[in-house]
């Protein structure tokens, strides 16, 4: 028999029918279902009289849109309105549901790995780019448009074409203080936001072995931004640990049976891929995003980059649409740029690893007087209850951040929770995007720490230091 | 969803690279329940001085004048020259719906975002992917002659310049097919349905745990 990638497995387990043009019918386990993308593939459906083809293969919760200060009030009545598109939409059709009062509501991607509604094997679909974070329990997950969601609500398969397999393997281990953000920081600064374009990519190596399952989490979500199909981690035994006990999980003889089929979901030794990456996980630092795309990034003790040094002429005119947008120049320290807003949350971090990281940074002391707000949006209500049990509301509320409830927040400015033009933010999110976290806003990603002694400091640091 | 064969159309260039789909159609737009009105907040925050929001009219914002798309030599184009990464981001379709509302039937870019790719398919709107030389001297021609016309012909895979000079492109047969047709993929899939139960069927029985009931 071949030797297979992890992706090759997941791919051959889905296919319903390979058809002679190239394309494949693939059986798609789960979708996950969000307010924004959904409501026109209902609309779909209904204008061409069909029906979800197996309603418990979706799970539904609003998030881009919630308001993060109350849960009972959406004052906008255009985000109101698509909130209300979601509850009768899904009402309709008796998709599976957590209301915005149920405490399991929370970001989409959050809430599928942990109510064990994303597992193992699973293929994976969501109308929104960051399903690549499910990848992490070694599942085939991706991003795809609302056609493709009204696709897989009237049929259960998604048509596609296979991807290249793309492998990189992070040698070493990150060193204390560096993140799984950071590192996927670090890489997507060395291949580029095109650089995985084509591709669905496994991460490996003794460093994502040794990650947090949250932390598999935070590298596969942005496994988009390097343009990747998906991103995705090979069972082990922490991935079974993090599965075990959870709500929709399999039990008893199911979960014997379930493990014994995990337990081939990783690579064969003499798989081949199509391209290989190497990365030293000891030569990557607390990262900061100085532009406007991911790939614009610089370790904590380095600067903002000379555009005249670029040789492309395209990169070039990148860079410098990127600084004049950023109000940045070139030659100035990271260390030197004061943001004046803190975000930490989104489906990049906002687990409670991720909580506890930031929290150990700010406790016992206070938010620099230079950052006018600083958030801090638990990505579900679990986590938040966790949080709260170990204290963490308290150590962010005594330094001056603010505790709240969960959602996208302030990562797409979607909600109320948006910066103002020339604001800039250290923010754990995911794009850095103009305009992303509002009109004319300014963002830095960076991991939850260093989001954190950003807030601490007023200018960004190196959390090692505190 | 409209068929494509074959295009004569005005090309409008948008040199910059990595060009986001927030970019594209920016969030505060994202809010709409229905498919159609994203064209005039196509490139929002590029075409207008003011910031944008939901049920403006936006015949009364006033333009950035410098911004490709509102120079009077590119009204009524209907093929978007574009960079590297065109469509990189988020996977809101919405971007799709605002550019071909707009009135772009064509991309021709050196490379795509997948998922802006995969959705632009959906819509007829065909995204042509040429090498990097042939984008430059495209982006040469078109900035140096105005009312610079391209003609594509999808069932040769060629791009032509008004010199008479044919650029061919790769596609995907599936890809090119349903674009020919205009055909609705979900009709030709459940053609299929019986596959689909057989697999379902057998799966129940090999990996039960994925079908469990998650009702709350």
């Amino acid at each position: 028999m071949t030797a297979k990638t992890l992706y090759d497995k997941l791919w051959d387990e889905h296919v319903v029918n390979d058809y002679e043009n190239g394309t494949s019918l693939l059986y798609i386990d789960r979708q996950l279902v969000h307010e924004v993308t959904s409501p026109q593939a209902f609309e779909g459906l209904r204008q061409a009289g069909r029906k979800p083809w197996r309603r418990s293969a979706s799970l539904a919760v609003p998030d881009h849109n919630v308001s993060t200060r109350n849960r009972d009030v959406v004052n906008d009545p255009v985000s109101r309105e698509q909130l209300d598109a979601l509850d009768r939409n899904v009402k309709q059709w008796r998709i599976p549901y957590f209301e915005l009062l149920d405490e399991r509501q929370g970001i989409v991607h959050v809430i599928g790995p942990e109510q064990g509604a994303c597992l193992p094997g699973m293929t994976v679909v969501c109308g929104d780019s960051h399903t690549t974070t499910n990848g992490a329990l070694g599942a085939l997950a991706m991003g795809i448009g609302t056609s493709e969601v009204e696709h897989v609500l009237a049929t259960q398969t998604l048509p596609t074409k296979k991807s290249r397999n793309m492998r990189i393997n992070v040698a070493n281990r990150l060193a204390p203080g560096v993140t799984a953000k950071d590192l996927i920081l670090h890489i997507i600064g060395e291949i580029g936001t095109a650089g995985g374009v084509g591709y669905v990519i496994e991460f490996t190596g003794e460093s994502v072995s040794a990650l947090s399952m949250e932390g598999r989490m935070t590298l596969c979500n942005m496994a988009i931004e390097a343009g990747a199909r998906s991103g995705m981690v090979a069972v082990d035994d922490k991935t079974l640990d993090y599965v075990r006990g959870r709500p929709f999980a399999p039990a008893g003889s199911d979960w014997e049976k379930a493990v014994a089929v995990w337990d081939d979901l990783h690579s064969d030794p003499d798989a081949v891929f199509d391209r290989t990456i190497e990365f030293d996980a000891s030569l990557v630092y607390p990262s900061v995003t100085w532009g406007t795309s991911p790939e614009m990034v610089a370790p904590i003790h380095g600067e903002v980059p000379d555009p005249e040094s670029e040789a492309d002429p395209v990169k070039r005119e990148g860079m410098l649409n990127a600084l004049a947008y950023m109000d940045l120049r070139p030659g100035t320290p990271i260390r030197a740029i004061r943001p004046d807003n803190i975000f930490i949350g989104s489906c990049t971090n906002s687990r409670i690893e991720d909580l506890r990281d930031a929290a150990r940074v700010v406790a016992g002391k206070r938010l620099a007087e230079s950052v006018k707000q600083a958030l801090v949006v638990p990505g579900s209500g679990l986590v938040k209850r966790q949080a709260e049990a170990e204290g963490l509301d308290r150590i962010f509320s005594d330094a001056g951040f603010e505790w709240r409830e969960p959602g996208c927040s302030m990562c797409l400015g979607m909600n109320e929770d948006r910066l103002s033009a020339g604001e800039r933010c250290a923010s754990t999110s995911n794009r850095n995007f103009e305009g992303r976290q509002g009109a004319g806003s300014r963002t830095h990603l960076v991991s939850p720490a260093m989001a954190a002694a950003a807030g601490i400091a007023g200018h960004f640091t190196d959390v090692r230091d505190l | 969803m409209q068929a494509f064969t074959t295009l004569d159309g005005l090309v409008a260039p948008l040199d910059r690279s990595n060009v986001d789909t927030d970019a594209i159609i920016p969030k505060q737009f994202l809010k709409s329940i229905h498919r159609s009105g994203f064209g005039p907040n196509l490139f929002d925050s590029w075409r207008y001085l003011d910031v944008g929001e939901p049920g403006q009219d936006c015949s009364l914002r006033p333009l950035r004048s410098d911004f490709v798309l509102n120079l009077p030599r590119y009204q009524g184009a209907e093929i978007l020259l574009a960079r590297e990464n065109f469509g990189c981001g988020s996977s809101r379709e919405h971007a799709v719906w605002a550019l071909y509302e707009y009135g772009f039937r064509c991309v021709i870019a050196p490379s795509y975002g997948d998922i802006f790719f995969t959705n632009a398919g959906k819509n007829g709107l065909l995204t042509v992917t040429l090498p990097a030389p042939g984008i430059d001297q495209l982006f040469r021609e078109v900035e140096a002659a105005e009312g610079y016309r391209l003609e594509v012909d999808l069932r040769q895979q060629s791009v032509t310049t008004p010199d008479g000079e044919e650029l061919k492109f790769d596609i995907e047969t599936a890809l090119k097919d349903r674009l020919l047709s205009g055909l609705d993929d979900i009709g030709i899939t459940l053609e299929d349905s019986g596959l689909i139960q057989d697999y379902e069927t057998r799966r129940v029985k090999e990996r039960p745990w994925l079908f469990a009931d998650i009702d709350s």
